[in-house]
C-alpha cells in the first residue's frame, strides 16, 4: 500500500452505500448552525462520481420549481450523515452531463429492471 | 529542524468536516551529524544527515566524517541554523515529533525544473497579437526599453530564460497531522518540487502553535 493510500484510509469511510449514475438519492447532510446542527435531505439523481480515495465525490442534480441545482458532495466527508438510494436507474453512460440540456419527459431516467428468473 | 522527502499530496477532513489541502512528507528520522560553534567554525548551526545509502556509495572522507560522528552514513548532509533551546548534540537522533498539530512551519525545497521558458508562460506576458497583419509576434515579449536613453538594457528586465529548479521556501504552513511511527508530516498547502524532493522543515520564528 502506498504512503498516501495508507494516511488516507484513516480518513475513509467504511461502509459506502452501492449507488452510481442514475440513482436517484437522498443524501443527508449535517449543517452546522452556530452551536446546533441540524441534517438537511437533498434529494436528486446521481449524475457524476469522480475521483478516487479519499478525495472521491458525487454529483446529485435535481430541478427545483423550474430551476436546475447541482450539488457536489464529498463522498466521505463526516459531513453526510446518509446517503440513501431511493431508485435505481439504467443508464448507459456515467457521466449524466447530457440531462442538463434536456427538461421535461426527455430529462427522466428509467428504473432499472430487476432480473427474474423465468 | 528537520529533513524530509516529499511524498505527494492528499486531502482530509477537519473537525468541522471541512476539506483540508494536505501535503505527505516522510520526515526524518535526521541524525546530527556536526554541531558548528561561532568559537570554532564562526557561525552556529547544526549539521542533520538523512536518508539511507549504500555504503558503496560513500567515499572516504565523507564516511569519515560520518565515523567521527559515531554515525552511519546518510544520504543528505544539509545544515541549518537552531535555536538555543533546541540544543543538541552530535550522534542524536531528531524525529517528526518536534512538531504538533497547528505548529507553523516554513518548508524549503527546490522547484520543478521547467527548462528555457519564453515570456508568456515565466512572466505571464501577454504576448503579441495574432490578427491585423502580425507575423511571429503571437508570443513575443514586446519592448525590452527605451531607445537613445539607456541604450542598454536595464539589468533584471524580465525575459524568456530558465524556469524553476530553483531553492524556494513556502513560509507558515499548519501541521495538520504528525505520525512519529511512520515519520509522517502533513501539512496544509502545497510544497515546493516534484515527489521524493528534499525539503528542509523548520518552525517558523513565531514558533510553537502559530
Amino acid at each position: 500500500m502506498s504512503i498516501i493510500a495508507q494516511v488516507e484510509s484513516k480518513y475513509l469511510k467504511k461502509k459506502i452505500p452501492n449507488f452510481g449514475p442514475g440513482d436517484t438519492v437522498k443524501v443527508h447532510v449535517k449543517i452546522r448552525e452556530g452551536d446546533k446542527t441540524r441534517t438537511q435531505i437533498f434529494t436528486g439523481t446521481v449524475i457524476a462520481r469522480s475521483g478516487s480515495g479519499v478525495g472521491e465525490t458525487f454529483t446529485v442534480r435535481k430541478v427545483t420549481s423550474g430551476i436546475g441545482v447541482e450539488r457536489i458532495f464529498p463522498l466521505h466527508s463526516p459531513n453526510l450523515s446518509k446517503i440513501e438510494r431511493v431508485r435505481e436507474g439504467r443508464v448507459r453512460r456515467a457521466k449524466l452531463y447530457y440531462l442538463r440540456g434536456l427538461t421535461g419527459k426527455s430529462a427522466r431516467i428509467a428504473e432499472k429492471r430487476k432480473v427474474t428468473k423465468k | 529542524m528537520i529533513l524530509g522527502r516529499k511524498v505527494g499530496m492528499t486531502q482530509l477532513f477537519d473537525e468541522n468536516g471541512e476539506v483540508v489541502p494536505a501535503t505527505v512528507i516522510e520526515a526524518g528520522p535526521c541524525h546530527v551529524v556536526q554541531v558548528k560553534t561561532p568559537g570554532k567554525d564562526s557561525y552556529a548551526a547544526v549539521q542533520l544527515g538523512f536518508g539511507k545509502i549504500r555504503s558503496k556509495l560513500v567515499n572516504k572522507p565523507l564516511g569519515g566524517h560520518f565515523k567521527k560522528a559515531g554515525l552511519e552514513p546518510r544520504r543528505w548532509l544539509r545544515e541549518g541554523e537552531i535555536s538555543p533551546e533546541e540544543a543538541v548534540k552530535v550522534g542524536e537522533t531528531l524525529t517528526v515529533d518536534i512538531f504538533k498539530v497547528g505548529d507553523k512551519v516554513n518548508v524549503t525545497g527546490t522547484t520543478k525544473g521547467l527548462g528555457f521558458q519564453g515570456g508568456v508562460r515565466r512572466h505571464h506576458f501577454r504576448g503579441g497579437p495574432k490578427t491585423h497583419g502580425q507575423s511571429d509576434r503571437l508570443r513575443a515579449p514586446g519592448s525590452i526599453g527605451a531607445s537613445s536613453y539607456p541604450s542598454r538594457v536595464w539589468k533584471g528586465t524580465r525575459m524568456a530564460g530558465q524556469m524553476g529548479n530553483v531553492r524556494q521556501t513556502v513560509k507558515n504552513l499548519t501541521v495538520v497531522a504528525v505520525d512519529p511511527e511512520s515519520n509522517l508530516l502533513l501539512l496544509k498547502g502545497s510544497v515546493p518540487g516534484k515527489i521524493h524532493n528534499l525539503l528542509k522543515i523548520t518552525l517558523t520564528k513565531r514558533g510553537i502553535g502559530g
